[in-house]
């Protein structure tokens, strides 16, 4: 609703830029228009947008000339991709990461602060654009199109240092804890000690983390598109912003809301699974 | 216990001094161009001029296009021109209000002196970086500003009168950060003209950054304002028939001020890169005028991003700028929190 109502207020429409066009008459303009509704009061058209949607019509893309829900779904398949494929790396590195500088004497913790916090401060803008150097330096991969390697890569180290200090804070507050103390004098071994007992009692604020990284990978997401052109939702969003493309915009942000909130739903539900305290208090 | 928000806090200072005097540091006019000297890098200073001859005074050589190849430059080495310093150049303005034309240094024509090259214009990018900071610095602070001002309001308002206002109100920043903030940023820009002069491009951004990001420090204050409008001493204050606006101004808000300081140091890196994103993209600032965003535009350009390494400047900036704001975050955290000060 918020989205639509922004794009309510926008000033002229993806038809204004044909107006300025000499081979396209006005008459052609206003029956263009009726036939895209944008012709009716704004309430009207919002419901009937309202209803639409929930029907599985999102409107058209004037600029692609298309129905616009396939169009978003395909892009936000793409994204998808992106995304979890550089979630799930960038848990890969952090998840023994974190745990090795929480484990160790004071140096690790400290060299590991370190590398997050230099890697908070480098802007993704620089991430992504230092990755095109590498890849156009050495032509190890393919750049552009549909190749994974640098907006993947660039979209992991965005998320790994929050990652990082993350699990490193969960695991060291986990290890203080009396339990772990008396599993280490019952002699239980130290990365055991580590994987089977600390990890599990740490697991909830890490839960929690993967349901907010989403939103936070979605947003870096959109920049990493934009700027190596992975066709995703991102990069569409800021191309029809750019073309006015009324359906399309409020649909992309519609569906990236959507995408959150599945992202935190996911998170509140592997917290039931996994806290038996949570599943007793409901 | 003071001196780790000393020393970053005197760089942001020293940082920010010097970029509010941007026209006296740098050599040239922002926009002036020299167009026969595209990509040229950056100009080397020496001390011992064409024929071996020692001088104190720094000089420079011009730089002459190599006639066979494009944007390659060679040094003309038949005359060394003296850097001279505290000279009159171009006209600017101070803060936008006193006028000058004193720089810190300069060299007579025909040569030139760009201590970190030119862009594909011919602009100097020294001058460009420390106007367009001018533009890139402050929108940081001053839309944390707007945000911590909104979000301060609502929030305290939300938590010490409660209700349905506050259920309202939490309900709304939900809904704010259901969305993830670039997205909701675009979206927001996308109902404004596209083409916007700088100085409304500058406003519009700023406001539209308070007015997105009032939700996150509204959800923290009002967390705080409802666990101290409980204390004792301000039930005996309001026994003693304190007025809410005294009670709330007194009593209630100081002790969000650890908590507003803390965000203000990470809400305005985030906001600084917010304007070079926007900016990157083509949303924000716009030519003619300098933003580090609209300059690092230029490495969207395959050839400016493999072959010019000075185009890259403002961005590997970037990177000193915020580790000063994130040690300031940390230190500040360390002095405010509670915990550490007093162990209740």
């Amino acid at each position: 609703m918020l989205s639509f109502a922004l794009f309510e207020l926008a000033p002229g429409d993806y038809f204004d830029e044909l107006r300025l066009n000499p081979a396209v008459s006005s008459q052609t303009i206003s029956t263009l228009r009726q036939r895209h509704g944008l012709d009716a009061a704004m309430p009207l058209r919002y419901v009937r947008w309202l209803g639409s949607v929930l029907s599985g019509d999102w409107g058209i893309s004037v600029a692609y000339n298309t129905a616009a829900a396939p169009l978003i779904w395909q892009r936000a398949g793409n994204t998808l991709l992106l995304t979890a494929s550089a979630a799930f790396f960038a848990w890969a590195i952090a998840l023994p990461l974190g745990i090795w500088a929480a484990a160790g004497r004071r140096w690790r913790g400290i060299s590991v602060t370190l590398l997050t916090v230099t890697l908070v401060a480098v802007p993704e803008v620089l991430i992504v654009l230092l990755l095109m150097l590498l890849a156009s330096e050495f032509r190890a991969v393919p750049l552009g199109g549909m190749h994974l390697a640098v907006p993947g890569t660039a979209l992991m180290l965005s998320a790994l240092p929050v990652f990082v200090a993350h699990i490193r804070t969960a695991i060291a507050e986990v290890l203080d804890l009396p339990f772990i103390t008396a599993a280490r004098a019952n002699g239980v071994p130290r990365l055991r000690l580590l994987i089977r007992h600390a990890l599990p009692a740490a697991a909830n604020p890490l839960i929690t983390l993967l349901g907010l990284s989403i939103g936070m990978l979605l947003s870096s997401g959109l920049l990493v598109e934009a700027i190596v052109g992975w066709p995703g939702l991102g990069r569409l969003l800021f191309e029809a912003i750019l073309e006015r493309d009324l359906y399309v915009v409020v649909g992309a942000v519609m569906l990236s809301a959507v995408l959150l909130i599945a992202g935190s739903l996911i998170a509140d539900l592997l917290l039931y699974a996994a806290d038996p305290r949570i599943r007793e208090e409901s | 216990m003071r001196k780790p928000v000393l020393l970053p806090l005197l760089a942001l200072i020293l940082l920010h001094v010097v970029v509010l005097f941007a026209g006296f540091f740098s050599p040239y006019d922002p926009a002036a161009q020299y167009r026969d000297m595209p990509f040229a890098p950056p100009t080397r200073m020496h001390f011992f001029d064409g024929a071996g001859e020692f001088h104190l005074r720094p000089c420079v050589f011009r730089w002459r296009a190599d006639p066979g190849a494009a944007d390659v430059y060679g040094e003309d080495r038949r005359r060394c021109y003296s850097v001279r310093f505290l000279v009159s150049g171009a006209q600017y303005r101070i803060a936008g209000l006193w006028r000058s034309r004193l720089h810190l240094f300069g060299v007579e024509e025909p040569a030139t002196v760009f201590l970190m090259g030119t862009d594909e214009y011919g602009r100097d990018q020294l001058t460009r970086l420390l106007f367009g900071a001018q533009i890139s610095l402050v929108a940081g602070p001053v839309a944390a500003a707007l945000a911590l001002a909104f979000g301060t309001t609502l929030g305290a308002l939300a938590g010490y009168y409660g209700r349905w206002f506050d259920e309202a109100l939490m309900g709304a920043a939900e809904l704010f950060l259901a969305l993830p903030w670039l997205y909701l940023l675009l979206a927001a820009r996308a109902f404004l003209p596209l083409h916007l002069d700088t100085r409304r491009a500058f406003l519009v951004l700023i406001c539209l950054l308070g007015a997105l990001g009032w939700a996150r420090p509204a959800r923290l204050v009002r967390g705080v304002v409802l666990s101290a409008k409980e204390r004792e001493y301000v039930l005996a204050a309001r026994s003693f028939g304190a007025t809410d606006l005294y009670l709330l101004g007194r009593h209630v808000l100081p002790q969000t001020r650890g908590l507003l300081l803390t965000q203000a140091s990470l809400l305005i890196p985030h906001y600084i890169l917010a304007e070079v994103t926007m900016s990157f993209l083509g949303l924000g600032v716009s030519e003619p005028d300098a933003s580090w965003g609209l300059m690092l535009a230029g490495l969207k350009q395959y050839h400016a991003m493999v072959a010019h390494w000075w185009m890259w400047i403002p961005a590997v900036l970037l990177v000193p700028v915020f580790l000063a704001y994130y040690a300031l975050a940390q230190a500040i955290g360390g002095i405010e929190d509670p915990r550490l000060k007093r162990p209740v």
